[in-house]
């Protein structure tokens, strides 16, 4: 797999912090499970953090912590820990851990629902009420409706690719937007786009027609 | 078994220890690791929660967590400290009730490095004693930001605030930072 649109190191260190909500965190972790790349900064990241946490000054040491963690020990039986790789799901798998957890294993099961234009989307639900996750399905060579964003917006591309300005999103290449950024992301031609894109807060389709429907399509 | 607090052992030393842990279930093996990491880790989590009883309970998970998975911690793959890092960013998160999903290197479809090992810089980005190096010879400024966004656990925006900083001079030294660590670590081969 060639990847070519990575993570920036912002996004990267508040995932390896523990930072980032679970919303951003389910697109950050997709992709890393297609990037060994990403996962060597990430690596990088937590080396840096055991680094500093060699140098943390400890204070207020209570006397009797150590007895009381051998205690606890005597009460812990150790269970071994068996590594069964996951049964390799059937069909055309384009959804890696996590997100698999989150949608099932392939395409074919996705219950799309249709968003007009040809396009549809699933919002996924999470336990984090600041995100908004979906996976979205543009059809080839079609638009992606312009818009504009309320703060980040991170896009992965799961199957086909979208053109953005000059730069091709394939399988695996993550896409971070800002505010302010109005782009006209197209689907290539020959494939359908299948994305996981996570955002803060509900899209402003900056065209009137879609800004019209979007109270009732809840994009 | 006496080991002062501050002494620093090795890496390999201490995956000596972890090795110790789980194949024998060696308690002075692990008293060792939790003399050295436990008032770390405590004062790691005093950070955010501002509470010595939680964060004692905190540590006390942490260690019990490394007592319990010391036989998953890969030698080859990363160092002691940043291994035990994780396990207690994981247990703080789930004392905030949050969730953070993860890739599963288990799942079929999870992409392999496809570098072969022994060329593979992966070992060598948590050197330990490079790492090290590299970390004391980033700027102050940058070394705040990276101990802020590790420890305090706040968003970058908060950081900003906190240092009376524009964002993106909060996020240009992020980028600093760690384009000065990745060049450290890869200036090795």
């Amino acid at each position: 797999m060639n990847i070519n649109h990575h993570l920036s190191d912002e996004l990267l260190l508040d995932y390896a912090s523990g930072n980032l909500s679970e919303g951003w965190s389910l697109v950050v972790a997709t992709h890393m499970a297609m990037c060994p790349s990403c996962r060597r900064r990430l690596a990088a990241m937590e080396g840096a953090a055991g680094a500093l946490l060699e140098k943390v000054d400890a204070t207020d040491v209570p006397v009797d912590s150590w007895e009381r963690m051998k205690q606890r020990l005597e009460g812990i039986r150790i269970e071994e820990v068996k590594q069964t790789p996951a049964a390799a799901p059937s069909g055309a798998t384009v959804f890696p851990e996590p997100l698999r957890s989150y949608v099932g294993a392939d395409l074919s099961t996705v219950k799309w629902q249709a968003l007009g234009l040809g396009a549809y989307h699933l919002r996924i639900p999470t336990d984090d009420p600041t995100t908004q996750v979906r996976l979205l399905r543009i059809p080839a060579g079609k638009p992606v409706p312009e818009h504009t964003h309320v703060g980040r917006e991170l896009t992965l591309v799961l199957a086909g690719s979208f053109r953005d300005g000059s730069d091709l999103f394939g399988r695996g290449d993550i896409e971070e937007a800002d505010d302010d950024l109005l782009h006209t992301p197209k689907a290539s031609p020959g494939e359908d786009c299948i994305c996981l894109a996570v955002t803060e807060a509900p899209l402003k389709f900056s065209s009137w027609i879609v800004r019209l429907i979007q109270p009732i399509l809840k994009i | 078994m006496t080991q002062t607090k501050n002494q620093t052992l090795s890496n390999d030393e201490m995956a000596g220890l972890l090795k110790a842990i789980a194949s024998d279930r060696s308690v002075d093996a692990f008293e060792a690791v939790f003399r050295f990491y436990s008032p770390r880790v405590r004062s790691f989590m005093a950070m955010k929660t501002g509470d010595r009883q939680i964060a004692e309970e905190l540590m006390q998970e942490t260690m019990v967590s490394v007592w319990n998975k010391a036989g998953q911690f890969d030698p080859e793959r990363g160092n002691v400290s940043a291994w035990i890092f994780t396990i207690a960013r994981n247990i703080r998160i789930d004392f905030y009730r949050r969730r953070r999903p993860a890739f599963d290197p288990q799942d079929p479809v999870f992409v392999n490095d496809d570098i072969p090992s022994a060329e593979m810089e992966f070992e060598r980005v948590q050197d330990a004693a490079l790492l090290r190096d590299a970390m004391a010879t980033l700027p102050p400024d940058q070394l705040d930001v990276l101990k802020r966004a590790f420890f305090d656990d706040v968003s970058h925006s908060t950081i900003a605030t906190d240092l009376g900083l524009p964002l993106g001079t909060v996020k240009s030294r992020i980028r600093l930072a760690f384009e000065k660590l990745r060049s450290a670590l890869e200036g090795r081969r």
